[in-house]
Formats: structure tokens, C-alpha cells, sequence
């Protein structure tokens, strides 16, 4: 296990502009956690620092568990499918990473999402909820210890998003630590053990899911949940 | 426009259509095997000087033909570095030729399509954990069929020119004459019909590789998106 992650006072900064940060955070292994935020609080800077795609202006991002390497996946608002097969696609995840069996291990994957029927299909001509489930087995095949989602249903239908919803709920279960940044509140109380809530770069509150939407502690998470669900 | 039909019933006008391709399609399947990789390397690539290459290569569609002609020649020649392989005045002098006038306009034209995919692509890739030339060869295989009209292009400008063939070649009857040597000859020996019907035949067949090309892009973009 390559959690817990260690964040120490990171900033990302673009041009004079501080986009996150500074942050210090701890994520555990365990429950799940959701990174909060209006549009344009830093949730998808955040989740590239963490995954190790943007490198941090300064401060440090550290595995407990030394290199994290394979142990740890993403997927994207918008998935990016090779224009091969959807086996294919999980396949060659599977290839760089060195996997032998990778055949074997890619079905798998897609059965646990529900596309095995459709393993053989060009990946580019599924459906937008089809491609996420499909961009999920990908992420998912490796077994990481954990899953950074960044905003996975913010671009399909709500029938996509209850198929990708129960999906991420089923790696939960399996023991893989789930790390979603949405702005969608019904989705975090839905899916959240915990949340992370962004404000113009900082992590201005952290709390228990149901604690949070009941009594939000700070001024801009509480106008958020008001703003987001007026009718509660 | 007697000479017309001798041409045809000798069999001759279809001899130098077939070296013509013979010898263009060549170039461009070395050009493509060397121009592809090295155009999709530079795309992914981060490395100094890789602007300077990227102008270069871009300068370099431009080569005049007769320019790689007398190169070439000079490599060649008996005198020259590579005189002993006795290539001078052969199609394959021509093949060296048109590779080499063609290699840069393939390895420009397919970094500057993977540079365009590889901002879809980048995020994806780093985050499976795919770096360098893997990066570079998955994307280009990825946008394999868009990169059939960079093909074409290179394909145009070996099946046009004629400067470097003239020069490698020598237009030998029967040895090296291909479709433009023969039009060049027959144009300064005033048999303008006979040029003409050259021209046409020359053009038909672009056309017709270019129209396959399409059907087989179209085809497999609707089957795979």
C-alpha cells in the first residue's frame, strides 16, 4: 500500500497567478474521499499534482509508500481512446505497465464494468458513458491502490452517471482508495466518506461527508451548499 | 500523333508508367519508414535545438529537385564516396533520389499532425505511464489514417519531379525513362500530342491512388472513429 499521501504546503503557480496552494493534506487509505469546489477552485490543478502529472511550484508531494508508480491511476472529465478495439485499449495499459497475461486481465476489467460484450468494438465509436466505463477498466485493470477521478460523469446523462456511480462504488468495495473531485453535491453525498472543500486554491474545510452538507463550518462552504441545493 | 499509338502497341508508354511508380512508391515507403518515426519524435521530443529542426525540416519541403539531383550525383558518381555501387544511371540512383527529396516533406507534414494530436493525447499517455518513443509510435499509429495524405503528398512530389530523375537517372530508353523524363523528351523534340497524352496519363494516375487513398481513409474513419 502506497497510502498515505502526503501533501506539504504545495502550490501550483502559473504566470504570477497561484492556482492551488499553499495545501497540506493527508489522504488515508479508507473511505473515500471528494474534492469539492466551484468551478475554478483548483479541484483538476490538484488532482495533476497529486497524480504526479503537473509538477508542484513548490512543496512536495510524497508516497509513504515510496514510488507510486503503477500503484496509482487516473481518469479524466474526458477520456482519450486509442483508435483500437476497447479490449485493445485496456490491453495496451496493461503492455507498458509490463503485464504478461495482459488478455486475460483486460477482460476481466471489462466485465467488471459491463463491456465485455462489446470487447471487441472500436473504442472511439462508443458512447460518452460507454468510453468512461471503458476509461474506468483501463484505470482500474492495474488493481492501483489508488484512483484519482477527476469529474468522471460531468460530461454523460444521468443514467451514465448512476452505471459510472455504481462502478466507482464497486472499486470502493474492493479495497481502492477513491479520490474524486466533482461539483456535483448530490455525487459527493452519494459517493463521499469524506470532503475536501477548495476555495481559490485552499483547502478551507475538511470533514465527514454528512457533516459537511449538514453543517458546513466555513462561510464559503456553507454558501456553496446553499448556492448548489437551494431547496434544502 | 502517329507515334502515339506506336508507343502503346510496343507496350513501351506502360513500361514507363510501371518504373515511374515503381520508382515513386519505393521512395515513398523508405521515405514513410525513416520520415514517420523521426516526425513523430520530434512531435513528443523535448530537446534543445528542436526548434532550429523543426524550421529546418520545414525549409527542407522546399528542396529544389535537381539540387538532390546533382547531390546525389555527385555521391554517385564514379569519383564520389559512393561510386563503387555502381547505382549511377540505375532506377535504384532514382529511388536515393526521390527518398531523399521526399523524406523531409513526410517527417514535416507528420510532425506537425502528431504535434496536433499530441495535445488530445499527452495527459492520457503520461498518466498510463508511456514516455518517449513509445508516447511518439502509439500516437502515430493512432492517427495512421489522417496520415495517408501526408503519404500523398510525398507521393505527388516524386511522381512530379523530374529534375533529380533526369540527372541520376539519364532518361535511358528502356532502363530509367519514366513518365516526366519522357514528357521533358518528347516536349524539346516538338512531339507535343505525344507529351500531352503523357501528361494525361501522368495525371489519371495521381487521381486514381489519390482516390483510393480517400475511399480508404473514409472507410476506416467510419469504422473506427
Amino acid at each position: 500500500m502506497i497510502l498515505p499521501l502526503e501533501l506539504e504546503d504545495l502550490s501550483y503557480v502559473v504566470n504570477g497567478r497561484t492556482l492551488v496552494g499553499p495545501v497540506s493534506l493527508r489522504v488515508e487509505s479508507g473511505p473515500s474521499t471528494i474534492v469539492l469546489g466551484a468551478n475554478g477552485a483548483g479541484k483538476s490543478v490538484l488532482m495533476r499534482l497529486m497524480h504526479g502529472l503537473l509538477n508542484p511550484s513548490s512543496g512536495t508531494v510524497k508516497w509513504k509508500g515510496g514510488d507510486a508508480g503503477r500503484k496509482q491511476a487516473m481518469v479524466f472529465q474526458r477520456p482519450v481512446m486509442l483508435r483500437r478495439s476497447a479490449l485493445a485499449n485496456v490491453t495496451y495499459a496493461l503492455e507498458v505497465a509490463g503485464v504478461k497475461d495482459a488478455h486475460s486481465m483486460a477482460m476481466e476489467a471489462l466485465e467488471e464494468v459491463g463491456l465485455a460484450r462489446l470487447a471487441q468494438r472500436p473504442a472511439r465509436v462508443l458512447s460518452g458513458g460507454e468510453q468512461q466505463r471503458l476509461a474506468l477498466a483501463r484505470a482500474w485493470a492495474l488493481h492501483p491502490d489508488v484512483l484519482f477521478l477527476d469529474e468522471p460523469t460531468a460530461n454523460l446523462d444521468p443514467g451514465a452517471t448512476r452505471e459510472i456511480e455504481a462502478i466507482i462504488r464497486a472499486f470502493d468495495a474492493a479495497g481502492t482508495k477513491i479520490v474524486m473531485s466533482t461539483h456535483n453535491l448530490g455525487q459527493a453525498l452519494r459517493l463521499g466518506d469524506e470532503v475536501i472543500y477548495l476555495h481559490q486554491g485552499r483547502v478551507v474545510e475538511r470533514s465527514p461527508a454528512e457533516q459537511f452538507f449538514k453543517s458546513p463550518a466555513t462561510a464559503e462552504a456553507a454558501a456553496f451548499v446553499k448556492g448548489e441545493l437551494p431547496w434544502v | 500523333m502517329q507515334e502515339f499509338p506506336g508507343i502503346l502497341a510496343e507496350g513501351r508508354l506502360w513500361q514507363i508508367v510501371a518504373l515511374s511508380l515503381e520508382v515513386s512508391l519505393t521512395a515513398v515507403v523508405l521515405a514513410a519508414a525513416a520520415g514517420l518515426p523521426l516526425g513523430a519524435a520530434i512531435a513528443v521530443g523535448r530537446f534543445p535545438g528542436r526548434h532550429a529542426l523543426i524550421v529546418l525540416l520545414n525549409a527542407l519541403m522546399g528542396l529544389p529537385p535537381v539540387v538532390v539531383g546533382l547531390t546525389v550525383y555527385l555521391l554517385l558518381s564514379r569519383a564520389g564516396p559512393l561510386g563503387s555501387l555502381g547505382l549511377l544511371f540505375t532506377p535504384g540512383a532514382m529511388v536515393l533520389a526521390q527518398t531523399i527529396l521526399i523524406l523531409p516533406i513526410i517527417a514535416a507534414l507528420s510532425r506537425q499532425a502528431v504535434e496536433d494530436a499530441w495535445r488530445e493525447y499527452e495527459e492520457q499517455l503520461r498518466s498510463l505511464g508511456v514516455h518517449g518513443m513509445t508516447a511518439a509510435l502509439t500516437v502515430l499509429w493512432d492517427i495512421r489514417f489522417s496520415l495517408l495524405t501526408t503519404l500523398l503528398a510525398g507521393l505527388g512530389r516524386a511522381a512530379a519531379e523530374v529534375g533529380a530523375v533526369m540527372i541520376v537517372g539519364g532518361n535511358i530508353d528502356g532502363v530509367t525513362r519514366v513518365m516526366t523524363t519522357a514528357l521533358a523528351l518528347e516536349t524539346s523534340k516538338g512531339d507535343l500530342p505525344l507529351a500531352l497524352g503523357l501528361g494525361v496519363v501522368l495525371i489519371a494516375i495521381v487521381l486514381v491512388l489519390n482516390a483510393a487513398a480517400f475511399l480508404v481513409k473514409e472507410a476506416a474513419q467510419r469504422r473506427y472513429g
